[in-house]
C-alpha cells in the first residue's frame, strides 16, 4: 500500500492572546508578549516564580452549552473551541466527523490541573467523596481532552491522546501524520491544550528551571539571551486538521502546508536534562523521512524556552543537524511555554510565516548569549523565502520532536 | 404551606443554577429526563446539590430511583424533612 501525503487544512487555537487564530497571528506580528504578573500567586509558599501567561477569561457559558462543558476543565474547554475554529477553517462537515474517517490526536501534561486541586482539596481535607461531583473525574484524566472534543463535536474517528508534556501536540500533530499517511484515517484533528496553574509552574520552579523575572513580566522569558533565567509557563490550545492531500485538494480546501517528516526519539539519558545528540537525531529522522538536506531547510523554529542547559544544547543540535547559517528564532518570548499546546499553537505561527514569507523574531533576545551564538539567532523581523521548516519540542522526560513542514502553493 | 412553597422555590432554584435550566420549565409535571434533559450524571449531582442545600442525607436510593418529576422530588424532600423533624 503507498503511503499517503498528509496536508493542513485547518486552525485553531485559544491562546494567550485569547479565543482565535487570528488574535494570535495579530499580537505576534504586533511583537508583544503575553505574559503577565500572577498576583493571586503571592499566597503560594516557595513559589518562586510569579508570572505566566494565562488564557484570558473566557465566557464559556456562552461558547459551549452545559451539556458538553459539565465534564470539561479549563484545558478541554480550550481544546474544544480551537477544535471548532479548526473544522470551521477546514469546512469540513458534520457527516465526515461522525463517518469514522476522522479521528483526534490532543494530548496535555496532564488532566485539568484546576480539576486536580478541587478533587483533591476536598478528598484529603475531608477524607470523603461525598460531595464531590460526577463531571470532575473526566476533567482529571489524561485524555480529557481528546475525549471532550470527539463527544462535544460529533467525531467518531480514532482517539488518541499522546501525553507526554511539552511534546504533547508534537506528538499528537506527528501521530495524525502517520495514521492519515498510513491511510487508517483521512482526516485527523491534531494539537494539545493545557492550563496554567501554579502546580506546574511550581514543577518547574523546583527543578530551578523557571524564570524568577517577576519584576518584568513581559521580558521575563528570553530564549537564547544572555540574561535569560527560565521558562514562563503559558496556557491555551491549538488544534490543525490533518488531511489527506488528494482529498483536501479534490475539494479545493485552503491547504496551509504539508507535513513531510516526523522524528520522534528518547535520549534515554536523563528524566530532566536537555541532550543535544538526540535533538539532533530528532531534526535528522524529521529530515531523513522526507528526504532532506540541510542546504534544504530554511527555517527552524526553535523549543528554546529560555533555560541556561535547554537553549545551549538545542542551538549545538541544530547546527550538528543542519547547519549554523539557517535561521532560528523560538516563540516562547511572546506566548511562553504553553507546554501541551506549545508545538501546536507555534507550528500555527510558522504556517503564517509561509504565507507571509516573514519571519519573527525572539522576542526579548537582546545580548545573544555567546554559547548559542552557534546557531544563526533571528533577531528583527524579516522577509524570507520560506519552502521547508523544521519545528522542533522537546519534553521532560527525555522526549525530543521535530516535525518538516513544506509550504504549499 | 408556607415552608412547602418555599422549598419548592428553593428547589427550582438551587437546580436552575446547577443545570442552567429555565425555571419556567421546571413546572411540577416536568419530567428530570424527558422534559429537562438530565441525565444519569446529573441525577448524582442533583443530590450533591440538594444534600448541601437542605443539610440532608439522601440515601434512600430507591425512592431516588422512582423519582420521574418535579413534583416527586418535591414529595420527596417533603417527606425526607418531615421525617426529620
Amino acid at each position: 500500500m503507498s503511503l499517503k501525503r498528509v496536508v493542513i487544512t485547518g486552525r485553531g487555537a485559544v491562546s494567550p492572546f485569547g479565543l482565535g487564530v487570528p488574535r494570535l497571528l495579530s499580537a505576534i506580528w504586533q511583537g508583544r508578549s503575553a505574559v503577565r504578573a500572577m498576583t493571586e500567586w503571592q499566597e503560594v509558599s516557595g513559589l518562586n516564580s510569579r508570572i505566566a501567561a494565562p488564557v484570558p477569561e473566557l465566557d464559556s457559558r456562552s461558547l459551549l452549552p452545559r451539556s458538553v462543558r459539565r465534564t470539561m476543565g479549563p484545558m478541554a474547554i480550550y481544546a474544544t473551541l480551537a477544535a471548532k475554529e479548526a473544522i470551521a477553517d477546514a469546512t469540513l462537515g458534520s457527516e465526515l466527523l461522525a463517518s469514522g474517517e476522522a479521528g483526534v490526536a490532543i494530548g496535555s501534561t496532564t488532566g485539568s490541573a484546576m480539576a486536580l486541586e478541587d478533587f483533591y482539596g476536598r478528598y484529603l481535607s475531608e477524607r470523603s467523596i461525598s460531595h464531590i461531583k460526577s463531571g470532575e473525574f473526566f476533567k482529571m484524566m489524561g485524555h480529557s481532552c481528546a475525549a471532550n472534543v470527539c463527544l462535544a463535536l460529533g467525531i467518531r474517528g480514532e482517539q488518541w491522546a499522546p501525553v507526554s508534556a511539552c511534546t504533547s501536540s508534537s506528538q499528537a500533530i506527528g501521530l495524525g501524520y502517520l495514521l492519515v499517511r498510513a491511510g487508517r484515517q483521512q482526516v485527523m484533528l491534531c494539537g494539545g491544550a493545557d492550563e496554567v496553574h501554579p502546580s506546574v509552574t511550581g514543577v518547574f520552579d523546583l527543578l530551578r528551571a523557571a524564570s524568577t523575572g517577576n519584576h518584568r513580566p513581559e521580558s521575563a522569558c528570553r530564549p537564547f539571551d544572555r540574561d535569560r533565567d527560565g521558562v514562563v509557563c503559558g496556557g491555551g490550545s491549538g488544534i490543525l486538521v490533518l488531511e489527506e492531500r488528494q482529498r483536501a485538494l479534490a475539494r479545493g480546501a485552503a491547504i496551509h502546508g504539508e507535513i513531510v517528516g516526523f522524528g520522534n526519539v528518547n535520549d534515554s539519558g536523563h528524566i530532566a536534562n536537555p541532550d543535544k545528540e538526540s535533538m539532533a537525531l530528532a531534526m535528522l529522522r524529521a529530515m531523513g523521512e522526507a528526504g532532506l538536506a540541510a542546504a534544504d531547510i530554511d527555517y527552524v523554529n526553535a523549543h528554546a524556552t529560555g533555560t541556561e542547559l535547554g537553549d545551549i544544547a538545542e542551538a549545538s543540535a541544530i547546527v550538528a543537524a543542519v547547519d549554523g547559517r539557517t535561521p532560528v528564532s523560538s516563540l516562547k518570548g511572546h506566548i511562553g511555554h504553553t507546554l501541551g499546546a506549545a508545538g501546536v499553537l507555534e507550528l500555527m505561527v510558522v504556517l503564517e510565516m509561509f504565507a507571509r514569507q516573514q519571519l519573527i523574531p525572539t522576542r526579548n533576545l537582546e545580548h545573544i548569549d555567546q554559547r548559542c551564538a552557534v546557531a544563526n539567532l533571528v533577531t528583527t523581523m524579516q522577509p524570507a523565502r520560506l519552502e521547508t521548516v523544521l519545528k522542533n519540542n522537546f519534553a521532560l522526560g527525555g522526549i525530543n520532536t521535530s516535525l518538516a513542514i513544506r509550504r504549499v502553493g | 404551606m408556607e415552608a412547602e412553597d418555599a422549598l419548592r422555590r428553593r428547589v427550582v432554584e438551587v437546580l436552575a443554577e446547577e443545570f442552567e435550566l429555565d425555571p419556567e420549565k421546571m413546572v411540577p409535571e416536568a419530567t428530570l429526563y424527558e422534559d429537562l434533559g438530565l441525565d444519569s450524571l446529573d441525577a448524582v449531582d442533583m443530590v450533591v446539590v440538594l444534600e448541601k442545600t437542605f443539610g440532608m442525607k439522601l440515601t434512600d436510593e430507591e425512592a431516588l430511583r422512582s423519582i420521574r418529576t418535579m413534583e416527586d422530588l418535591f414529595q420527596f424532600l417533603l417527606r425526607l424533612q418531615a421525617a426529620e423533624r
